[in-house]
C-alpha cells in the first residue's frame, strides 16, 4: 500500500486515503478533434514499466487532486506536485534524471 | 511407538496437565505442548490422509511448514478446518478431528487411489477429463468436488470476534530468534521505536534448542537477559503469537496475532490483524529444514531432523525408541546427539556425503553412534508407521546393503532461508552454492518510497546458518560498545556447507522415484516432476500448476526447492536458471475472520440513514439498500405482501396523496462567476441561461459520450445553481466536478459543495398535494405563484422550506427541502396533516413503477455505461448550439451515430403479462456460438396497477421506427412472450395531471 505526500495539505497519506486517477498530463480533445487525436486522448495510455506520472486525489483528506511521479516497477516515488500544471515541474524532472540516468524523458 | 519422556521438556509444565480429544479419543498433554507434540506423546503417529492418494500421513515438522498434520479444530460455531497441529497450542478441552478420509482415519476407501497411482500421473485431470465435453459438468466435476478439499467448511456463523489495529514504528523486526532479538536491541539502542513480532508463543528461535552458549552465557540465561532488557524499554514492543505474514508497498506490513486461539471463549478477540507502517523492516525469519527424497519418505514416523530435536528438547517427546538419522549436512547430527542425551537409540546416521569431519560428526562418533558416510536410504518400510529402513549406497541405484529396524527416521536435506517477506515486494534472490539455497541478494532489495532499501534480512533468513555467523554480522560497534544493526542484509560466511543432494540414492530407478514424495499434502512425487519435464514443461510456474507442486496449504515451504532441483536436473539446467515460483503474501494462511475484523453483521459497512429513518421503521417499512443508504422499498400493512403494498401505494398516490422520503437525492451547490459556464460543460443542455427561480432537467455524460447521471438543476441566484443527482451518484458526481475544476479548468472561478446530507427532502405527490401544503400553510403554492418547474423559498407549517415544483411520477408534485435537523418533524407534520387527505407513505418501488408508467428513464436501469442519451430519445435535452460539453466529441463517433443502434421504446405484452426482468428480444437464427440471435432487451418492466397490465421499456434495434410491430421476448420458463412496440409514455401523455 503506497504512501504519497499530498502537496496541498502536506500529509504523508496512505493509499486508503487516496483515490487513483490514472495517467497524468493528458491533453483533452473535444469536438473537432480527429479520430486519432480522440482515440489517443480517450484510450491510448503509456502504462510503462518504470517512470510514470499519475493523478491522485486526497479523497479522504483535503479533497485535492495532485500529481505523482513514481516508478511502477520499484514503487519509488520521485515526487508529488499540484495538479495545476500541464507538464512535470523541472525539479521533479531533475530528481528522476538523477535516479534514472537512462530515463527517456517526459513525452 | 512415540511417547513422553520421563524428564526434560523446556516448554512443558508437568504441573499443568490438560485433557483434549482427537477423533473423540480422550488424550492428555501438558500446558506448553503444541497439539502435534501432545499427539506424538500419545503415540498418535497417524494424523491424516493425503489429498490425492489418501495415503497415511504423520507429523513431519514442528512449525508452519507442516504439510500433513492439519485437523478440524473445535466444533459447531467454533469449528475451524485445516488448522496446523504444529502451531496449535494445546489447551484443556481442545477438540480435534482428522481430515480427508472416509469412513475413518485408519480405514479410508479413498486409498484405492494409491493403488491406482500409476494411472493418476501429473496433469491427470487435464489429460483425462477433457473429453467428452459434457462429461466434465455432469460426471467428473461432481465426483471430484466431493472428494476434493481437506477440511470441511463450517456450516454455522463464527461465534468468535476479531479485531484490527494500526501500529507505527521506525523499525519493525519480524522473527524473535537470536538475530531478531539482537536486531531489536540494536535498533532500540540507536533510538528507534521498535516492534518485534514472533509467530510462536516463545522467543529464542532455533538457538534455544540447538545451542548451549550464546555470547559467553548459557543460552537460557542469555535469552532471559535480553528479554528483560527489551521489556524494560518504552520504545520496544514485543508481540508473540503474531505472524508478520505480508510485506507490502512502502513499509506496510500485515500481521496476524492469535490472541485467544489457545483460550477460546474467554471474551477476548480470537485474532487481531495488525496493519503496521514501518520506516524500516528487519526480517529475521530463520530457515526451514528440507526433507530428502527417498522411497517411502512420506510414511508416518519420517520427520525432519530439526523437528525431532524440537520435540525431544522442547516437549520431552520421543518419536520412537530407535531413530535413524539421514542427512547431507552437519545439523542433523545435533538430533542424533539430542536423542542420545535423552536416552534413546540412534542405530545409525546415514550421511550422503563421502566424508563427515566437522565437530558435530566427531561428537556423534564420540557418543558411540554409528556413522555411515556415502550411504542413503533405499526404502522406508512400514504402512501406517515406520518399521525399518534399508540402507544403500548414495552413489548407486539402491541395492540394499543392510536392513535397520527403527520406529522413526529423522531427515535433513539442508535448510532453506525464509526469504518470503524479502520477496513479497520485489526483493531478488541469489543461489548460494555453499548451502545449496536461495538467499537474499543485498544489492537488489525491495525499495521504499524514497528509494532506500525497505527490508534488511538478518540471521538464518539471510543464509547465515551458524550462530557465529549471525553474531559476527552484528559485530560492528555503534557507540558505547553496543552492537549495531547491519546496514544491508547479512551474508553467509561459508562456515556451513550443504552439498546438493536431492534424490537418494542418486541413480534411483522409477520404482523408487515414484515413491519419493516432494509435496506431501498434494501427493507430488519426484517421478511426477520428471514426467512434466519430459512432456515439455520448462517454466517452473507452469510445472507448478501442472503437477500441483507447492500448491498445498504449506505453499511449498517444506520442499519447493527440492522440486525445483529435480526439475532443473530433468531439464539439464542450473537451479538459479530455473528460478523460483513467485512468493506472495500471506506467508501462512490467515483466517478470513481476521481479514474481516469487526466488519460483519450490523457493522459490515457504514449505513446512511435519512432523518426520517426512525419514523419509517415505526411504520413497518421494508428497506432496500441504495448505495450505502437504506431506503423504504414499501410500507406493507398487516397481511399485505410487498407486491400488494406497492400496488396500493401507487394507486393511492395517483388517486389521493403519497409521501416519499426523497432525502437521499444528491444535492450539489455549484457557485461562482464561472459556474454557468462550468455547468454548460458538464450537462448536455444549457444551464447558464436558466432563469433564477426555475428548474431544468439535465443529463451528464462521460467523455466517451455515455450517459452517467441525470437530475433537475435549480438556479438559486445569479451565481448559484443547485444540482440534483441520483441517490447513488452524489459523491461520484461531486468528485467528477472537482476533477474537472481542479485538473482541467483550474482558472475557472467555481466552488462546489455536496450538501446532500444537509437537507431532508419530502416529495408530496398526488391530486391532493397542493391541499396538504395549504393545510400546513405559510406560503402561496398555487398554480400561478408556483408553476411547474419552478421553486420558491418560504415556510410551511412553521418550517423553513424550499419547495420545488418538479415531478417524477406524473402527478401534481412538490419536493420540499428542509434543513436535515427539521426532517423528522416535518415528515411527522406532513403525515399528520395528510390524514384527512388520504396520505400514505410510498417507497422506492412505487416510485419506480410510477416513473415507468410515465416513461421516465432511471440511471442504472435504462443506462449501463454503453448507452448515449440519443439512444433513449433524449435528444431534446442535448443542446445543438453549444460548441462543446463533456461527451460531445465522444457522441460524434461514427458507431454511436449508427441508425442500427438499439434505441428505447415502450412494450406492452399482447396478453397483459409482465415481461421477465432482463429478457431479450429474440431475432431469427443463431450466432456463431449457436445462441439465439437477439435484437433488443428489456430495461424496465413492471406490473402497472394503474393500467392493470404489464408495461415495459427496452432497447430495440431501430426501435422508434418500428411502432406497432409485434416482437417476442424470451421468458425464464423457456418460452416466449409477444409484445407490441409502442411509445414509452403509458400514462397521461399530455402531462395534464402534473400541470394543474
Amino acid at each position: 500500500m503506497l504512501t504519497l505526500e499530498c502537496p496541498c495539505c502536506g500529509v504523508m497519506a496512505d493509499e486508503t486515503e487516496l483515490s487513483p486517477g490514472y495517467e497524468a498530463h493528458l491533453k483533452r480533445f473535444g469536438p473537432g478533434a480527429s479520430p486519432e487525436e480522440f482515440e489517443a486522448y480517450m484510450f491510448a495510455r503509456k502504462n510503462p514499466k518504470g517512470v510514470h506520472f499519475e493523478r491522485w486525489r486526497h479523497a479522504y483528506g483535503c479533497g485535492k487532486w495532485f500529481l505523482a511521479a513514481r516508478c511502477t516497477a520499484t514503487l519509488e516515488v520521485f515526487g508529488t506536485y499540484p495538479a495545476q500544471v500541464s507538464e512535470p515541474p523541472p525539479e521533479i524532472i531533475a530528481t528522476i534524471k538523477a535516479r534514472r540516468p537512462d530515463w527517456e524523458g517526459f513525452k | 511407538m512415540s511417547t513422553r519422556l520421563a524428564k526434560g521438556g523446556r516448554l512443558i509444565d508437568r504441573m499443568a496437565p490438560v485433557e483434549f480429544t482427537f477423533n473423540g479419543k480422550r488424550l492428555r498433554g501438558y500446558q506448553g505442548d503444541t497439539l502435534a507434540s501432545a499427539l506424538l506423546a500419545n503415540d498418535q503417529m497417524l494424523v491424516g490422509r493425503s489429498f490425492k492418494y489418501h495415503r497415511p500421513r504423520g507429523i513431519v515438522a514442528s512449525g508452519p511448514e507442516e504439510p500433513n498434520a492439519l485437523v478440524n479444530l473445535g466444533s459447531g460455531a467454533r469449528l475451524e478446518p485445516n488448522q496446523r497441529t504444529t502451531t496449535t497450542e494445546v489447551f484443556d478441552g481442545l477438540e480435534a478431528t482428522s481430515q480427508n478420509h472416509w469412513p475413518s482415519l485408519k480405514f479410508d476407501v479413498g486409498v484405492v487411489n494409491n493403488y491406482a497411482a500409476r494411472f493418476l500421473p501429473a496433469g491427470f485431470y487435464y489429460k483425462t477429463f477433457i473429453h467428452p465435453r459434457p462429461f466434465w459438468k455432469h460426471v467428473f466435476e461432481p465426483i471430484i468436488r466431493r472428494s476434493a478439499g481437506l477440511g470441511k467448511a463450517p456450516t454455522t456463523g463464527d461465534a468468535d470476534h476479531y479485531e484490527q489495529a494500526y501500529a507505527f514504528c521506525d523499525v519493525l523486526v519480524i522473527g524473535g530468534g537470536v538475530a531478531g532479538l539482537l536486531a531489536a536491541r540494536a535498533a532500540a539502542d540507536a533510538g528507534s521505536r521498535v516492534i518485534l513480532l514472533e509467530q510462536s508463543a516463545t522467543l529464542g528461535g532455533r538457538t534455544v534448542v540447538d545451542e548451549t552458549m550464546v555470547q559467553g552465557k548459557p543460552v537460557d540465561a542469555w535469552l532471559s537477559a535480553i528479554e528483560a532488557d527489551l521489556a524494560a524499554r518504552d520504545t520496544v514492543t514485543i508481540r508473540t503469537r503474531t505472524c508478520g505474514f505480508g510485506v507490502y508497498d512502502h513499509g506496510y506490513v500485515l500481521a496476524d496475532e492469535r490472541v485467544a486461539d489457545h483460550t477460546p471463549g474467554d471474551g477476548r478477540p480470537k485474532h487481531r490483524l495488525w496493519r503496521i507502517r514501518a520506516g524500516r523492516i528487519i526480517t529475521a525469519t530463520g530457515a526451514i529444514e528440507r526433507p530428502l527424497s527417498f522411497a517411502g519418505n512420506d510414511i508416518p514416523g519420517v520427520m525432519l531432523a530439526g523437528a525431532v530435536r524440537d520435540y525431544v528438547v522442547n516437549h520431552a517427546v520421543s518419536p520412537g525408541d530407535r531413530t535413524v538419522v539421514v542427512t547431507n549436512n552437519d545439523s542433523a547430527y545435533q538430533t542424533a546427539l539430542a536423542l542420545k542425551a535423552a536416552g534413546l537409540e540412534v542405530p545409525v546416521i546415514l550421511d550422503a556425503r563421502d566424508s563427515a569431519t566437522g565437530a558435530l560428526p566427531d561428537a556423534a562418533r564420540a557418543a558411540g553412534i554409528r556413522v555411515l558416510t556415502g550411504r542413503a536410504i533405499a526404502k522406508v518400510k512400514g504402512g501406517k508407521r515406520v518399521t525399518g529402513i534399508s540402507v544403500c549406497a548414495q552413489a548407486g541405484e539402491g541395492a540394499v546393503l543392510e536392513e535397520v529396524p527403527c520406529e522413526a527416521v529423522a531427515m535433513s536435506g539442508g535448510w532453506s532461508p525464509v526469504v518470503h517477506l524479502w520477496s513479497h515486494c520485489g526483493g531478488k534472490l541469489l543461489w548460494d552454492e555453499a548451502i545449496s539455497a536461495f538467499v537474499p541478494d543485498p544489492a537488489r532489495p525491495p525499495l521504499n518510497h524514497d528509494g532506500s532499501a525497505m527490508v534488511t534480512v538478518v540471521g538464518a533468513a539471510a543464509g547465515c546458518l551458524s550462530l557465529g555467523n549471525i553474531l559476527a554480522g552484528f559485530g560492528k560497534a555503534s557507540g558505547k560498545g553496543a552492537i549495531g544493526l547491519p546496514d544491508t542484509c547479512q551474508t553467509p560466511d561459508g562456515s556451513v556447507s550443504v552439498p546438493p543432494v536431492w534424490v537418494m540414492p542418486q541413480g534411483a530407478p522409477i520404482a523408487l522415484r515414484s515413491k519419493m514424495w516432494l509435496d506431501f499434502q498434494n501427493d507430488v512425487k519426484v517421478s511426477d516432476v520428471q514426467l512434466a519435464a519430459r512432456e515439455g514443461y520448462q517454466s517452473v510456474e507452469h510445472t507448478k500448476r501442472y503437477t500441483t507442486l507447492g500448491m498445498a496449504t504449506d505453499q511449498g515451504k517444506l520442499s519447493n526447492i527440492n522440486g525445483l532441483a529435480v526439475l532443473a536436473e530433468a531439464l539439464g539446467q542450473d537451479i538459479p536458471q530455473v528460478g523460483t515460483t513467485t512468493f506472495r503474501p500471506p506467508y501462512t494462511p490467515v483466517t478470513i475472520g481476521a481479514l474481516a475484523g469487526e466488519a460483519r453483521g450490523e457493522i459490515f459497512q457504514p449505513l446512511r440513514r435519512t432523518p426520517m429513518h426512525e419514523a419509517h421503521e415505526k411504520s413497518g417499512a421494508y428497506f432496500e439498500p441504495v448505495g450505502l443508504w437504506r431506503r423504504p422499498y414499501c410500507f406493507p400493512r398487516a397481511g399485505e405482501t410487498h407486491e400488494q403494498a406497492v400496488h396500493r401505494e401507487v394507486l393511492n398516490t395517483r388517486e389521493n396523496l403519497g409521501l416519499l422520503d426523497a432525502s437521499t437525492l444528491g444535492k450539489i451547490i455549484v457557485k461562482g462567476p464561472d459556474a454557468g459556464k462550468f455547468l454548460d460543460m458538464l450537462y448536455t443542455g444549457v444551464m447558464s441561461t436558466l432563469p433564477v427561480g426555475k428548474c431544468r432537467y439535465g443529463l451528464m455524460c462521460n467523455e466517451q459520450g455515455f450517459l452517467s447521471d441525470d437530475g433537475v438543476v435549480a438556479r438559486i441566484d445569479e451565481d448559484t445553481w443547485l444540482c440534483h443527482t441520483t441517490s447513488g451518484g452524489a459523491d461520484r458526481i461531486h468528485g467528477w466536478m472537482e476533477d474537472w475544476l481542479q485538473c482541467e479548468w483550474w482558472d475557472w472561478q467555481v466552488y462546489t459543495a455536496n450538501v446532500t446530507e444537509q437537507y431532508a427532502q419530502v416529495a408530496v405527490v398526488g391530486p391532493n398535494a397542493r391541499k396538504l401544503l395549504q393545510a400546513l400553510g405559510g406560503m402561496d403554492v398555487s398554480r400561478e405563484a408556483l408553476p411547474f418547474m419552478q421553486w420558491a423559498d418560504g415556510t410551511l407549517g412553521g418550517f423553513p422550506v424550499r419547495v420545488y415544483r418538479i415531478s417524477f411520477s406524473g402527478e401534481l408534485s412538490y419536493e420540499i427541502a428542509v434543513p436535515a435537523s427539521h426532517g423528522a418533524a416535518f415528515w411527522a407534520a406532513c403525515t399528520e396533516a395528510g390524514k384527512a387527505l388520504g396520505a400514505m407513505p410510498y417507497g422506492t418501488e412505487a416510485l419506480h413503477v410510477m416513473r415507468a408508467e410515465k416513461g421516465f428513464i432511471m440511471i442504472g436501469d435504462e443506462t449501463d455505461g454503453t448507452v448515449i442519451p440519443q439512444d433513449l430519445g433524449l435528444d431534446w435535452a442535448i443542446s445543438k448550439k453549444k460548441t462543446d460539453y463533456l461527451g460531445k466529441r465522444g457522441q460524434e463517433r461514427t458507431f454511436l451515430a449508427d441508425p442500427d443502434r438499439w434505441k428505447l421504446v415502450g412494450f406492452e405484452t399482447l396478453d397483459g403479462s409482465v415481461v421477465p426482468d432482463g429478457a431479450y428480444v429474440i431475432a431469427d437464427g443463431t450466432n456463431a456460438n449457436g445462441q439465439r440471435n437477439v435484437q433488443g432487451r428489456v430495461t424496465s418492466t413492471y406490473y402497472s396497477p394503474t393500467l392493470k397490465r404489464g408495461i415495459a421499456m427496452g432497447l430495440l434495434h431501430q426501435g422508434p421506427t418500428r411502432m406497432g410491430d409485434v416482437v417476442e421476448f424470451n421468458t425464464v420458463a423457456g418460452g416466449t412472450v409477444k409484445a407490441r412496440v409502442r411509445d414509452m409514455v403509458f400514462y397521461d401523455r399530455d402531462g395534464e395531471k402534473q400541470n394543474v
